[in-house]
């Protein structure tokens, strides 16, 4: 297994030519940040609150202790339908990991938060949008299959937006694949969390997200099953601000409760030293 | 518009005539229309294979929605017998879901249907067959009964997708949608699962999951319609054929592609042209999967579906891609 110290700095130097610009724009109270704040301050904007969409690797530095064992990196799709519209399948993979720097929607792995160990898959939103094909299928179930056999519990950041369509049904299958991989969590009695970011959708919301123990959103998150232009489209009128939000959820029963960025690694520790009172767990780093 | 009702006028219009000429002819036995009738009879026949030999993925599509084409119901009829139970115990029965236990060919059975309607009135309160979440939660529960007297799960899908509605998402699609294909993936009891018409997406996978799958010749099963892939990937949902031919969801395609077991041959011009034997010949299938999973101990049923969701979708490793050069 590659030293993840070096991974994850690695991963970092690909995310720095991502986006240049020193200065970003809050697309929610239009105030000019400072990359670098905004990068310390966990991507929340300092003035609103405003929570940007995360990269994956940026999300597990911000949630793990210190190392952090990856495991099936090196996967990729192939191209089972032979896809081709305006790209074909594997251009447009090799576009976005580039753009992305992950070679997959999902990053997945072990490694200790405040001194538990846990098994953590966190979606990138910047890979294809976070869609489900075969190799985001198959490294939930591993991260699923891999925590029942080291007896830790699982945790996932979801941010989707559904079954990835050039992967066709079988894409939509790994829906089923991660959930018959999800049983043998369950049947171990191991915790198992999911963490909605902006946006979960479709067939993520609607298989893993949604079959966790303990479901937590970050504020105002857009998540539901169908997506909002279907909504409209179907009904024929506008949807009302804050619909499919975080906020909805919990009005209406469907998640435990909404964690501030800055919250989040406590909150997960909290929980999982209650659920897991016999947790193992290491001398917790710095 | 439907495309396939579209190329069935030509058909009718001769179907029509051969059955004029033979009235007539046996109205008048001294005239002799044996020529006649032969040379339209042929003449249908051509014109049927050219039309139903060889359907595109977008016909089949348009098959798939036929109005005529028979639905959950038609394979209801023809069990040997069937109790009706309704409602998911929270919020309201469901009519787009027709759930029940009955007897298949003498065999003890759960029942899991997906109905579109027939007509306006019968589509408006079933829904055009979309299931709401409390359907779903009606389904699981079923499931879990199903488990609990040892009953093998048969379903029949037919849906365009789950209902994509306010009220839908405010008592959590999302999650009843989850709760039945885990549900579904290890439950302690023989699933069989059919596509009669219309497979569409995660709401078609909630009742999609099992030890068999059995597809209809004509039926589809799609990770969204061709309309939404178009809508989704291109902004345009007009390019739907296009989609429909990349998108492999036709029975063909899937077998071919490993991931569903039988295909049931439909009668040259569809289902609808003889729902009798259509149904008998799928109730064969459904009864013979039954007799093969209820030999095995569900240990083992429920292992080996395990290992076969577990291994649907192959990757390559980086460095594989790396060698061969393909970007
Ligand atoms: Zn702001």
């Amino acid at each position: 297994m590659p030293s993840v110290t070096d991974w994850l700095r690695g991963r970092k130097r690909q995310l720095e030519r991502r986006e240049p610009g020193l200065w970003v724009k809050c697309p929610e109270c239009s105030e000019m940040l400072y990359r670098k704040d905004l990068e310390l301050n966990l991507l929340v904007c300092a003035h609103c609150s405003h929570h940007f969409r995360m990269p994956a690797i940026d999300r597990i530095a911000s949630l793990i202790d210190g190392e952090f064992h990856e495991i099936a990196a090196d996967l990729e799709p192939r191209d089972p339908l032979n896809w081709t519209d305006v790209k074909t399948y594997p251009q447009k993979l090799a576009a976005d990991r580039e753009k992305s720097g992950v070679i997959e929607a999902v990053v997945a792995g072990f490694g200790s938060m405040g001194g538990i160990d846990v098994g953590l898959a966190v979606m990138d939103f910047f890979f294809r949008g976070g869609t489900m094909g075969a190799v985001v299928g198959e490294k939930i179930a591993l991260l699923f299959e891999e925590s029942a056999r080291r007896a830790v519990p699982a945790i996932v950041c979801t941010a989707s937006g559904g079954a990835r369509m050039e992967e066709g049904l079988i894409a939509l299958l790994q829906m089923a694949k991660t959930s018959a991989a999800l049983t043998r969590l369950q049947a171990a009695r191991l915790p198992y969390i999911c963490v909605l970011t902006d946006p979960t959708t479709g067939g993520v919301s609607a298989s893993f997200a949604f079959d966790a123990d303990i479901i937590i959103a970050e504020p105002k998150a857009v998540v539901g099953f169908a997506g909002r232009r279907v909504i409209e489209q179907t009904i024929r009128q506008r949807l009302p601000d804050g619909f499919q939000t975080a906020e909805f959820l919990i009005e209406h029963g469907h998640a435990d409760l909404i964690v501030d960025r800055h919250q989040l690694k406590a909150q997960l520790i909290q929980v999982l030293e209650i659920l897991l009172p016999g947790a193992r767990r290491r001398e917790a780093l710095a | 518009m439907n495309v396939i009702v579209e190329r069935e006028k030509g058909l009718l219009e001769l179907e029509q005539r051969i059955g004029d000429l033979k009235s007539l002819s046996e109205q008048h036995p001294e005239a002799s229309f044996v020529n006649e009738i032969h040379a339209l009879e042929e003449k249908y026949a051509s014109l049927q294979r050219e039309i139903f030999g060889n359907l595109t993925a977008w016909q089949k599509v348009h098959m798939a929605r036929h109005p005529m084409r028979p639905r959950a119901t038609a394979f209801i009829a023809a069990l040997d017998e069937f109790v009706e139970l309704h409602g998911d115990r929270a919020f309201r029965d469901d009519a787009a879901v027709i759930g029940g236990i009955g007897r298949l060919g003498g065999r003890r059975v759960m029942v899991l249907a997906q109905q579109k309607g027939r007509d306006t009135k019968e589509n408006v309160w079933r829904n055009f067959g979309m299931v709401h979440p409390e359907g779903y939660r009606k389904a699981l529960r079923l499931m879990r009964m199903a488990e609990k007297f040892a009953l093998p799960i048969v379903t029949y899908i037919d849906t365009s997708g789950a209902d994509p509605g306010i009220g839908a998402e405010e008592r959590g699609q999302s999650e009843a949608i989850a709760r039945c294909i885990l549900q579904l993936t290890n439950v302690r009891v023989p699933v069989v699962a059919s596509v009669i018409g219309e497979g569409g997406s995660g709401g078609a996978l909630a009742f999609g999951v099992g030890d068999r799958i059995i597809m209809l010749e004509h039926a589809i099963f799609s990770i969204a319609s061709p309309e939404g892939c178009a809508a989704i990937l291109w902004k345009d949902a007009s390019k739907a054929e296009e989609a429909a031919a990349r998108l492999k969801l036709t029975a063909g395609d899937l077998k071919a592609l490993g991931i569903i077991d039988e295909i049931v041959a439909e009668p040259l011009g569809g289902a609808h042209r003889d729902v009798e034997y259509t149904v008998a010949s799928l109730l064969r299938e459904q009864g013979r999967a039954l007799d093969v999973l209820s030999a095995l101990p569900i240990e083992r049923v429920v292992e080996e579906r395990y290992a076969k969701y577990r291994h649907i979708g192959s990757w390559q490793r980086e460095n594989e891609r790396m060698v061969r050069g393909a970007t």
